[in-house]
Parts: C-alpha cells; structure tokens; sequence
C-alpha cells in the first residue's frame, strides 16, 4: 500500500532538520558564555561593544567569551528574569525593574546599585519631542503641547518603561511652570488627554509616529529620536529639545547568583566595569546615549545640548515610591486617564 | 412554483462568484503580495542577505526543529485520542473530546503562561528543576511543548467526525476475519482515515511554525538561541528592518505556500492511483 511508505517518508523526512541541527550547533558560541537581559532600544549598542569587550578580555586573560542576547520591554524581561531566564547580567531601562528582581527572587543583593560607579549607570539619557521635518506645528516646549489640535503620541506608562520617563518629565514641567502637585496633575490630564494612540512600548509609539504617520509630536528617549531621524529617512523628522526634562539612568547589574551558578562571576564584573571605559563610553556615544565620561562627553557635546534635568531621586524619592504614586493601580495616571 | 434551489439565475450567480473572488483578492492575494514585494523592494541581494544572517538561520533552523518534533507527536497523539474516542465506548467521552478541544478556545497567552506557572523558577516544578539544572523554559524544550500544546488538536478534530461517521463496522469485520488489532489499524483504519490525517497534519504543521503567541511567553527571546521564526520577524520589524523582517515573513509564508502544494499534489497523485481501485 503507496499511503504506508508516504507516511513512513513523510516521518523520516521530517527527522532529517531535526538532525541536521543536532549536528550543527552554534558556531557563534565558543568558550565562556555571558547572557545579557536587556530592553528594547539598545540592541546596536551591544553590537558594538560586546565584540570590543571580548577582543578586550582575550588579550588580558586569553579566554573567548561569546553573548547571549535577549531584548524586549524592559519590565517584560524583568519578570522573565524572575520566571527563570538564565541572565549573567541585566541591563535594563530603569533600576525599579532591577529592584523587583532583587526583591523577588534574591539573586542579586538589595544594594545592587552601590556595586558600580554612577549609580550602576554607565550613560544617561532624556527624553526629548521627535516633530516632523521643519516643525510646522511651531512646538518649541512643554507648553507647546497643549495647543488645540496637537495630537502627542507617547506610550502607555502602565506598561512602558519609557512611557514612565514621559510621565514624570511631563510633571517635572507641570510642577515647575505651576508651582504645584495639582498644577502638575492638571497639566499632564489635559497632555494626555490629547494623546490618540497609547501603544505598550516605547518602540510601538515610534512606529506610529514615523510610519503610521499619526500625531504631531513623539515624546520619546532622545536616543530612540535620534535613531527614528538616522534610520527611517533623513530629513523626515526634526528633534526639538524642551526647556526641562529628566535625567534617564539606565542601570546594569551583575546578577550575582546566576553568575556564581555559571562560574562567570569574573568574567561578568569586568564587562559591566568596561562599559565605563573611554572606548566603550565612545560606543554610547555614537549610539546616541550620553556617556558619562566627562572628556567622551566633551568630544560629543554638539550632539547633545543642555537642558534642565531632574533626577528620579530628588524630584520623586526614587523608583519605588515614584512608582506607588504615579503608575500602580489607582495612581495619579488612573486618576487622570478616568477623567475623560 | 417550483423553483429549483441550486438554479439561481445567471445574474446572481455571476454576482456571487465576483464578490466571493474580490473577497479573496482584497484579503489574501493581496496582502501576500504585498508581503513578497516588500521583501524584494531592496533587490534580490538584500533579501538573501536578511535571511542568511546567522540570527535568521537560526530562527529557521529552531521553527523546522519544533515543526519536526511537534508535527509528528501530534499525529500520533492525534490518531490515538480519536481511535479511542470513536471506536471504543467509555464513560467521560464528551469530557475527553471537551479537553482536546482547549487549546482551540485558550488564548495563545494563556497557554504560554500555563507552561511558565510550571517550569518557571516560581512555577510549580521550577526550584525541582533548577535544582537539577534541567532547562524547560526560556529554552526550546519550552518551545516545543508550547507549540505541542498549541497544535494538539488540529489531528484529532480533523479525524474524530470522519471517524465517527465511518462507524466500527469495518474494524469489526477485519477482527472477526482473523486480524489483528494491529493489522486493523494498518490495513483497514489507515487507509479510511489518510485524506483527513493528511489534511490535520498539514494544518497542524503550518501553526506549529506559525505560532506566535504562546511561544512568545515561553522564549526569553534569546537571539540565535530561543528566537522562532515569527519572532525574529516581529523583532526585526521593531528594528526598522522591514526589507529583513518582509524577507523572513515571505519565508514563512513561502513555507506555507509548499505545504498547500505538496497537499494538491498528493492529493492529485492519489486521485490518479486509486481512481477506479477504490470505492
């Protein structure tokens, strides 16, 4: 009977890709292996450095070190982190989803952020308005936002790390042009008010500003700007940068407890501490991320203009309570999204 | 007044037959197209180029990996659920055939999330698991469960209602004969059932390598390591690399397109063979 052989081949023909990656492997891993947990925007980055690094660690010690890299939102790969995946080290968007593993699941100490320079953030960044090209809204600042008929596109906080960043330098505007908590909380009802789309992450908002063509202004990380203006067509886009904003400190962190499991506690600290070098800080540069390093920083200081920055900690008494005030369920954002 | 139902008058049938073929051009043909060409917007090179990166070959290798794995435990597992459900009376058949139907009405999510409430290092079996470095999810074993999962019923649905329909009377037959359950199966269960198992294995196939969701939750997304096929495309589209991300969704798409034509094929071959020796 033909139907018995068809079946018989039709099995074995699908064990020939099952073998074939048996055997095959990964060429790309060899020796020690470090994974990296990482969020969204920072993928070209850590193209550009982690071959640096291992070209660097070869030299002093002869060891090969390869990566692991995996990227999404970053509370996203907090909570995978927390579910088991296996990461050396994260470096994700803000240190609040640093702390929610070190509470969870123990494997990195409480005080994780003392354990390296600058509050374990080896660059910072802002957050910035992405307009189309020549600015024909006229948006200068802030203020600018609320005019009637400016559609603002920006993620949804609940979700979005960098949708957070918006939030709390939308406020740091309100407070400072109000005077108080109640002007700020009027000023960010009647911004979000005018948003049309709240995508769930950073990189979803960019894509319905620059592709979809929706809205008149993104409030975005001046790095994800920079890159929408580089890579989805010069001459498309325009960054304008406001009078105030706040100070975004990416933070890194050796998860020590996987580390010690992999006996790659070594290996892990000094790639961390090589983020801090003049030439990895110039990666973070070109990569649109302001480095920390005041003399990189110098070489680079047309990129970035100044402005006035708050920091988390002083304007809001850090992640945690900016966190239980502002994003958890029945904050300030479910306070100003019920009104509509 | 006696109209016959299937003679509709040549206007309406015209009328039906355009709409039913712009339907199909406005929401399949075209959208497949569009897929095709703007993979190829940049050239040919650049298209091969986004889908020999090693990033890619390793999300086409794990897709035919977990394809492999899965398609063929479904069939067996397909097979065996519908042979007992309808050849065999028992108590709980209604609930056996409620269950096979879950997959079907979860949620992708969900699913995804039962094998994390498991095998994740807060689940159920994870600090067992962890203890013995064993490696279920964020890793493909995950993978391939979800998929499994994910895919289960697809055989079992096909096959159930046509064996249902075809009643026991020819296996009970081929047993007072002298067969063997075994013989049965191979010799008169086999041959009745082929078209459908066919056609649930091909459907099984194309989700189990189309499957987004589920194994989303389950991957980590670790690039050439945990990334499918649909997930390296949703990743590359969030890197503005469409001309990549375009490349490696007509790849599946082409996949699918192969499947369909080894299925017309097949189905032709046998026509031609059996035309005359069957009933």
């Amino acid at each position: 009977m033909n139907f018995h052989k068809l079946i018989a081949a039709g099995l074995a023909l699908a064990m020939v890709p099952a073998l074939a990656a048996c055997s095959g492997g990964n060429d790309a891993e060899a020796g020690t292996v470090i994974t990296n947990v990482s969020y969204d925007p920072t993928r070209e980055l850590y193209q550009a450095i982690n071959p640096a690094f291992a070209a660097d660690w070869k030299a002093k010690t002869g060891e090969t070190v390869s990566f692991r890299m995996s990227h999404g939102g970053s509370g996203k790969q907090s909570r995978s982190v927390i579910d088991g995946l296996d990461a050396d080290v994260v470096t994700l968007a803000l240190a609040y989803d640093i702390d929610v593993i070190a509470e969870r699941t123990k494997r990195l100490p409480a005080q994780w952020q003392a354990a390296l320079p600058d509050n374990s953030s080896p660059y910072t960044s802002t957050i910035v308005f992405l307009v189309r090209k020549g600015n024909p809204k006229g948006i200068r600042d802030w203020a600018d936002l609320l005019k009637p008929g400016i559609q603002v596109v920006t993620p949804n906080p609940k979700t979005s790390g960098g949708a957070r960043w918006n939030f709390l330098a939308a406020w740091a505007y309100g407070k400072k042009a109000g005077g108080s908590d109640a002007a700020a909380e009027q000023y960010v009802r009647q911004l979000y008010a005018q948003v049309p789309v709240l995508d769930s992450g950073a990189r979803g908002s960019t894509t319905t500003f620059a592709e979809r063509g929706i809205g008149d202004v993104l409030i975005a990380w001046e790095n994800e700007a920079f890159l929408a203006v580089n890579e989805l067509g010069e001459g498309k886009f325009d960054i304008v940068v406001p009078s105030i904003s706040v100070l975004a400190e990416p933070p890194v962190a050796v998860v020590t407890e996987n580390a010690k499991k992999h006996g790659t506690e070594a290996v892990v600290q000094a790639y961390l501490e090589y983020l801090y070098t003049p030439e990895a800080q110039t990666a973070i540069a070109r990569n649109y991320y302001r480095p920390r390093n005041p003399e990189v920083a110098a070489q680079f200081k047309d990129q970035f203009p100044e402005l006035e920055l708050v920091t988390i900690d002083s304007a809001f008494g850090g992640w945690t309570a900016a966190q239980k005030r502002f994003f958890d369920d029945g904050g300030v954002f479910d306070r100003i999204s019920a009104r509509k | 007044m006696n109209r016959n139902p299937v003679s509709e008058s040549r206007f309406a049938r015209a009328a039906l037959i355009t709409i039913a073929l712009l339907f199909l051009a406005l929401f399949i043909l075209l959208p497949l197209f569009a897929v095709f060409s703007e993979a190829l917007k940049e050239g040919f090179d650049d298209f091969a180029e986004a889908v020999s990166t090693p990033d890619a070959l390793a999300a086409i290798r794990l897709t035919l990996i977990v394809a492999a794995i899965s398609v063929p435990l479904n069939m067996v597992f397909g097979v065996a659920a519908s042979w007992a459900i309808t050849k065999f009376d028992f108590r709980g058949k209604g609930f056996l055939i409620t269950l096979i139907d879950l997959p079907f009405s979860v949620s992708p999510v969900v699913s995804g999330l039962i094998f994390v409430l498991l095998f994740g290092a807060n689940g159920y079996l994870g600090p067992w698991l962890a203890e013995h470095d064993v490696r279920i999810i964020f890793a493909v074993p995950g993978i391939v469960l979800a998929t499994v999962f994910i895919t289960f019923p697809f055989v079992a649905r096909e096959l159930i209602p046509l064996m249902m329909e075809q009643g026991k009377e020819d296996e009970e037959a081929a047993i007072s004969l002298g067969a063997s359950g075994w013989q049965t199966f191979w010799h008169v269960t086999l041959p009745n059932i082929r078209w459908a198992l066919l056609y649930g294995v091909l459907l099984c196939n194309a989700r189990a390598m189309g499957e987004f969701g589920a194994v989303s939750v389950v991957s980590g997304h670790i690039r050439g390591i945990t990334n499918t096929m649909p997930l390296h495309v949703e990743i590359l589209y969030n890197e503005y690399d469409f001309v990549g991300a375009f490349a490696v969704a007509s790849l599946l798409a082409g996949l699918a397109l192969v499947t369909l034509v080894i299925k017309t094929v097949l189905e032709w071959r046998f026509n031609l063979h059996h035309a005359g020796a069957r009933h």
